[in-house]
């Protein structure tokens, strides 16, 4: 593990962003590292715009990652991501899922945004940028519900998340129950497959 | 001992737990509510653990309990102490024998609340010591000398985090031990029984106890001054000091600070000692300027030539969260430093993405049933606390007032008297109801208002993350209870008309809407149907694109996440589907059908 790292995730509410970002500090504290997280918790979670913080490192003051300073930034949605970009330091890595999800909102405005549009953006702005297949990794696993460890598979294969895919493996399998363990071990790889 | 990776509500559970605490009741409230879910998970065995039905009672609990020597603790957010603040008032002069902990948790921003009140000024109104923790780990330490101050002096304490601390986690040691405390019993004494000669005394007592709490706290190791240089200081206390930390490491600054961890009774000599020297001083603070007023106190005592920089005197921001930025860039200008200007990029056009009624929630179908039923009719829909304050959001647009917890019941008996001729509709959910919903049905029976209630009960109480209530059967303690029925409460109250009916079945429920409202006086309408947190899907939905005819009425009328247009075509996105079937009981050409069952 990196003796210090800030890690932003961001997403939409009920995308298991929180038991990612939990993920990550634990996996740090089992390299030996100290690590603080902030969470969205509350009304935000139905359907809203949420972000979690992660800091690695021993000096860390705020569980909140001030802006130009998060080293990695996991985006679960690209307009999330595009949201939060305003975080990431200059050279950062930024790690998003492709597809969008359309508020309300913009369903009833008729003023539905294109993935496309906000994955370009970030391509002319982000030179470290993975883009992660979420749904035909969904799909190959069988389960909609494993965006988040495919997600961080990516993140490791980056090499911004400053850990190893075993390091994580060993982290899932003390935090999910057993039953789900292949399956988030093959969201892993396969996430990891997509750098 | 193995560190933990322990979120701040968990560390206070824990904290308390090793402090020996032995009843634990609060009820659920955003960003309290893992403190007590904490220690139910955790009981080592001889912990008594309620989610209570409200804070007034959770408070009195734990009241009872420490009257008969226990360590107790309760919790609740900031508005749950404005319902406890009746017993939290006079147990302020009563006092206890076991210490208690009154764990509040305030809500800058607001994020998930109705006000930004700051619990640290009830601490100088109930005139209770207050402790303000700046992390997770120092929650955990803190929150023992919190219950060694309340046994000490007899009174109960108040412990305040705030959201960044409460929802933020941290790499703890935990210790095992846990402290034994044998509670004496409940010994007869005129002294638990208040009175007015009594309190006359007590108040006497408590004026000279607070300044040597205050003197007390100035070698408190939650107040510290940290030496620096220069003639400008730094107060900050609560999660603030975190920032302000920060903000310095980044402006590689250092001057002198004051960190406040117990704002009332204020550790006035330590703040003198501080000011000591100085010419000016900045307050870094959220929600009100309470250190701030302390000082400009104090100064304004001792003919201090200090001047106060804070929210009173406009350099930092009156309401919301602070932020290292903001904290930076109030330090800068206060230390005279220029910031070079980020230049703000320029992002491209983002959707708004407030938060919405799930996919799948049966309270959509109940507030789509309400506003076909009244389709023409002059109604007023009042509203309540709760996910069904969601409501509100266009299309269903069906929550008119909100105000606190219970108040769509008793609100719109005012509406009625008002506007007789405007039908009045009340919507409460299942745990509101218990928790202050029901004297507001007595008001309007005995008063004889004309209402329609419409209780939405999904058997748990959602918003804050599915905590049992009385209408569930199940306690903290893992024991299954006799449920409480809410037509059975309804009808002994003597409500004219109590029907029961499923919300997704939306014939159904449109009538059963039109017939309570037809009738005067108080009619209610259950809608009863479980959240879809804590049930299975149902078999999912899809459009057939070659029926569907792009008339976008399961959007433009539901507004359910689930449901986007795709080109000319409505279609379902499978993984947020849950199968709940209005939209296909909405759709005019029958283009939404159920898929088939998976073997």
């Amino acid at each position: 593990m990196k003796t210090s790292l800030n890690c932003l995730l961001c997403g939409v509410g009920g995308q298991g962003t929180v038991l990612a970002s939990k993920l990550i500090a634990q996996s740090a504290m089992d390299q030996g590292q100290q690590a603080r997280t902030a969470e969205t918790i509350g009304m935000a979670q139905r359907g809203g715009c949420v972000v979690s913080h992660v800091r690695v490192g021993q000096v860390v003051h705020s569980p909140l990652i001030p802006l130009g300073q998060a080293d990695l930034l996991i985006g679960f949605e690209p307009a999330e991501a595009v949201r939060c970009l305003p975080y990431l330091k200059e050279g950062g890595t930024v790690v998003v899922a492709a597809k969008a999800i359309q508020p309300v909102t913009a369903s009833l405005g008729g003023m539905d945004y294109r993935a496309e549009t906000m994955l370009d953006y970030l391509k002319a702005h982000v030179e470290k940028l993975v883009v992660v297949d979420g749904d035909a990794i969904c799909e190959a696993c069988g389960s909609s519900r494993v965006l988040n460890v495919a997600l961080l598979g990516a993140a490791i294969a980056s090499g911004a998340l400053g850990v190893t895919l075993s390091q994580m493996e060993e982290t899932i399998a003390q935090r999910v129950h057993p039953r789900f363990l292949e399956l988030n071990r093959k969201a892993l790889q396969l996430g990891a497959g997509s750098v | 001992m193995a560190k933990r990776l322990v979120m701040g509500n968990e560390a206070i559970a824990l904290g308390a737990i090793r402090a020996g605490v032995g009843l634990v009741a609060g009820y659920p409230g955003t960003p309290s509510t893992e403190i007590l879910e904490t220690a139910a998970r955790e009981n080592p065995g001889d912990l008594y653990v309620e989610w209570s039905v409200n804070e007034k009672a959770a408070l009195e609990v734990a009241a009872g309990a420490a009257y008969a020597g226990m360590r107790t603790m309760v919790t609740m957010k900031q508005v749950g102490l404005n319902v406890a603040s009746d017993p939290l008032m006079s147990l302020a002069y009563v006092g206890v024998k076991g210490g208690m902990v009154v764990v509040v948790a305030d809500d800058p921003g607001p994020i998930s609340s109705q006000t930004e009140q700051d619990t640290r000024h009830f601490a100088s109104f109930s005139k209770l010591p207050v402790f303000d923790p700046s992390s997770p780990e120092e929650a955990y330490e803190m929150i023992g000398a919190a219950f060694a101050l309340s046994e000490a002096h007899g009174t109960p304490v108040l412990f305040r985090p705030t959201t960044r601390v409460c929802h933020a986690c941290a790499s703890i040691e935990i210790s095992e031990e846990r402290q034994k405390i044998q509670p004496e019993g409940f010994i007869k004494d005129p002294k638990w029984g208040i009175f007015p000669r009594l309190s006359y005394l007590n108040h006497l007592h408590i004026e000279k106890r607070n300044p040597m709490i205050g003197e007390e706290f100035s070698h408190s190791p939650y107040n510290r001054i940290l030496p620096g240089e220069g003639k400008l200081g730094i107060v900050s206390g609560g999660i603030s000091w975190a920032y302000t930390c920060e903000a310095m490491s980044l402006l590689d600054v250092s001057p002198r600070c004051l960190k406040v961890g117990t704002p009332f009774p204020f550790p006035e000599s330590l703040a003198l000692e501080f000011l000591n020297g100085l010419d000016q001083v900045l307050v870094v603070e959220e929600l009100d300027p309470v250190l701030e007023r302390e000082l400009v106190y104090l100064c304004g005592k001792h003919h201090l030539p200090v001047t106060i920089w804070g929210k009173l005197t406009g350099d930092m921001p009156q309401a919301g969260e602070n932020t290292v930025e903001s904290v930076k860039k109030a330090l800068a200008n206060f230390l005279g430093l220029s910031l070079a200007e980020q230049p703000a990029p320029a992002l491209p056009q983002l959707p708004v993405r407030p938060p919405v009624l799930c996919a799948g929630c049966p309270h959509r179908a109940s507030f789509y049933a309400v506003k076909q039923a009244m389709k023409g009719q002059k109604a007023i829909f009042c509203g309540d606390i709760g996910c069904y304050t969601l409501g509100n959001a266009q299309p269903l647009d069906m929550v008119d007032t909100c105000l606190c917890m219970g108040a769509d019941v008793t609100i719109a008996q005012g509406l009625y008297r008002a506007e007789p001729g405007v039908k009045t509709f009340s919507f409460i959910g299942d745990s509101t109801f218990f928790a202050s919903g029901i004297t507001g049905v007595v008001n309007a029976v005995y008063n004889e208002h004309d209402l329609t209630l419409i209780v939405l009960d999904n058997a748990t109480t959602a918003m804050t993350g599915h905590q049992p209530h009385p209408g569930t059967g199940k306690t903290m303690m893992g024991a299954i209870s006799r449920k409480i029925s809410i037509p059975d409460v309804l009808k002994a109250i003597g409500v004219q008309s109590v029907v029961t009916v499923d919300p997704l079945d939306l014939a159904a429920a449109v009538q059963a809407v039109q017939e309570a409202a037809a009738q005067p006086g108080v009619t209610a309408v259950i809608f009863r149907s479980p959240c879809i947190a804590v049930t299975k899907p149902a078999p999912l939905f899809k459009v057939e694109s070659d029926k569907c005819i792009g008339c976008r009425k399961c959007i433009r009328e539901l507004g359910c996440p689930a449901i986007v247009m795709d080109g000319k075509k409505a279609a379902v996105e499978p993984s947020l589907c849950y199968g709940c079937s209005l939209c296909a009981q909405v759709c005019p050409v029958g283009a939404i059908v159920r898929e088939e069952e998976k073997a």
